[in-house]
């Protein structure tokens, strides 16, 4: 049964257990997520889709439950470099160029100066940004720095992308073309996607499942089976994608209902 | 003003615009006394400084002395006396600095590292600071000649304690700035504990660091000339005022262009640094470019 990519089982967090202050941030969460599905986490703020993504990636540990990716303990997979990780700010380090940031993780792991350089080329080709190796981050819009941040999350080819609302400072317009994007990337190099958002339409339009979660303490209220097949922009006018999206929509409204 | 800023060389002639302005205003101030006698007029109230040419020395005096033999009758001239003692000074502060430095960075990651350190150390750095710096140069020096330190290397010591505490503080701030989704990354990555501090936490600390930096030079040099002065180190710029200003009724100018003298030591130490950051920051970040 180590076909999962992801297979999170009764996972409690409590934070601050024990003091005045303790807050239970998820309650009794089971997911499975399978290799090269993109599952997306939704609900209301509070609801702990974020705390959910960080017991993944074993940046937060659960309080009991056990979380496995691709079969192992989730502080191996860590270890091991099995996922990578982008969040809402692109996160780069401003005093590194371009194809530096890219190289990071891969300089961590103790890649030769030539066989990063090498990467860092390839992965700026698969996020479009060939020209821009030697430029620092703050000379890259918004959403640039995000495709950047990103083709630092994919720099090693891990199998499994952990995202946190990645686009969600981004404007309309960009988003959209980044979720495009995102969808060919991934496609091409057949990665899992475990992507955190708040928004409907985005979690729609991207996402094989959609887990929507009810806030304080956090548990899965739903998940919603979406599906689209092949998509492009022309997805976002199509029937289908709005009752996906209305699908979803109601199971918001009954989150914030039972609140 | 800011036009003539962007303008090359136009800091130069506010320099120089400024310097002259300053004169002017002495000059002005001392016919103004002789004017009125050295009182405030319509009163019988003193000016609160005399104008008279021993305690206001007139500027051409100032400037003159520079050029003057530094004992009647010797060779060496003023200004390249006060030059080698400057350079004997610059040294000492230069190696203070130096040490000062070495211990605030360590003090700043120690601190980072082990909370207790943190707790335990705050309250000690803070009083150090309090210590004034006069009454703790001869000890230093005493205990320094009971050791092998010479006694300008305890005067380095002794301005290494004025600057290691900027450092700390700013480091330590500097050090703690990266973002939590940086330091998740990081982590994501499973980059141990030295490479998290070396790759990430440093580099944030720039902008942190180079203030810091910039003070700890200037206070370096006050560091080295007190602790000369207190301690009665032979050789350097605090030993030069301290005798001259022993014989200031003899030549009131050079106090002052001792005086001068450090102050350009400060100010040479501290573009120095200005230097070195436009070098190692230069194009790195989008407010600095």
């Amino acid at each position: 049964m180590t076909s999962s990519a992801v297979l999170v089982k009764g996972v409690d967090k409590v934070f601050n257990a024990g003091s005045g202050s303790e807050v239970k941030a998820l309650s009794g969460i089971d997911l499975d997520i399978a290799p090269g599905e993109f599952v997306s986490l939704i609900g209301p703020s509070g609801c702990g889709k974020s705390t959910l993504l960080r017991v993944i990636a074993d940046l937060v540990a659960p309080t009991t439950g056990t979380v496995e990716v691709f079969g192992k303990p989730a502080p191996q997979a860590r270890i091991d470099q099995d996922y990578g990780m982008a969040f809402q700010s692109a996160g780069l380090f401003d005093w590194r160029k371009v194809a530096a940031n890219i190289e990071l993780p891969l300089e961590l792991m103790g890649w030769s100066k030539a066989d990063r350089r090498a990467r860092a080329r390839e992965m700026l080709e698969l996020v479009k940004l060939p020209e821009f190796g030697d430029h620092y981050p703050w000379q890259l819009s918004g959403g640039m720095q995000q495709r950047v941040a990103i083709a630092r999350a994919l720099s090693f080819k891990p199998q499994l992308l952990l995202m946190d609302e990645p686009f969600g400072a981004l404007d309309e317009m960009t988003r959209e073309h980044m979720q495009n994007e995102l969808l060919g990337i991934t496609a091409e190099v057949g990665t899992t996607v475990v992507f955190v958002t708040h928004s409907i339409s985005e979690a729609a339009f991207l996402s094989d499942r959609v887990v929507v979660l009810s806030p304080r303490p956090g548990r899965v209220h739903s998940i919603v089976d979406v599906k689209l097949g092949d998509r492009t922009d022309d997805t976002r006018e199509d029937p289908e994608f709005f009752t996906k999206a209305t699908e979803i929509r109601e199971a918001l409204r009954d989150v914030e209902a039972a609140a | 003003m800011t036009a003539l800023l962007g303008r090359p060389g136009g800091r130069v002639i506010i320099v120089v615009f400024t310097l002259l302005l300053l004169a002017a205003t002495w000059e002005g101030y001392k016919a103004f006394g002789s004017w009125s006698d050295g009182l405030i007029p319509g009163t019988g109230t003193e000016l609160p400084v005399a104008p008279d040419d021993l305690t206001m020395p007139p500027v051409l005096d100032i400037v003159g002395s520079f050029f003057d033999p530094v004992q009647r009758g010797g060779d060496e001239l003023l200004a390249v006396f006060l030059l080698k003692a400057a350079w004997f000074t610059l040294k000492e502060a230069a190696l203070g600095f130096l040490l000062g430095t070495v211990v605030g960075l360590g003090l700043a990651v120690l601190m980072l590292r082990w909370r207790l350190a943190d707790r335990g150390l705050v309250p000690w750095i803070n009083i150090s600071q309090t210590i004034p710096l006069i009454a703790l140069a001869p000890i230093v020096v005493t205990w320094g000649r009971g050791t092998f330190l010479s006694d300008s290397q305890a005067v380095s010591l002794i301005a290494a304690y004025l600057t290691f505490f900027p450092v700390a503080v700013n480091g330590l701030a500097g050090l703690k700035s990266p973002s939590a989704e940086s330091l998740e990354l990081m982590r994501s990555y499973a980059a141990p504990w030295r490479k998290t501090l070396f790759l990430l936490r440093f580099p944030a600390a720039r902008p942190y660091l180079f203030p810091a930096f910039k003070l700890a030079a200037t206070l370096s040099v006050v560091g080295a000339i007190v602790g000369e002065i207190s301690a009665g180190v032979r050789g350097g710029l605090g030993r030069v005022i301290l005798d001259f200003s022993g014989r200031y009724s003899t030549g009131p100018a050079k106090v002052y262009a001792a005086v001068i003298a450090a102050g350009l030591l400060g100010l040479f130490v501290f573009g120095l640094t200005n230097v070195v950051e436009r070098r190692m920051v230069k194009g790195q970040s989008g407010a600095s470019s």
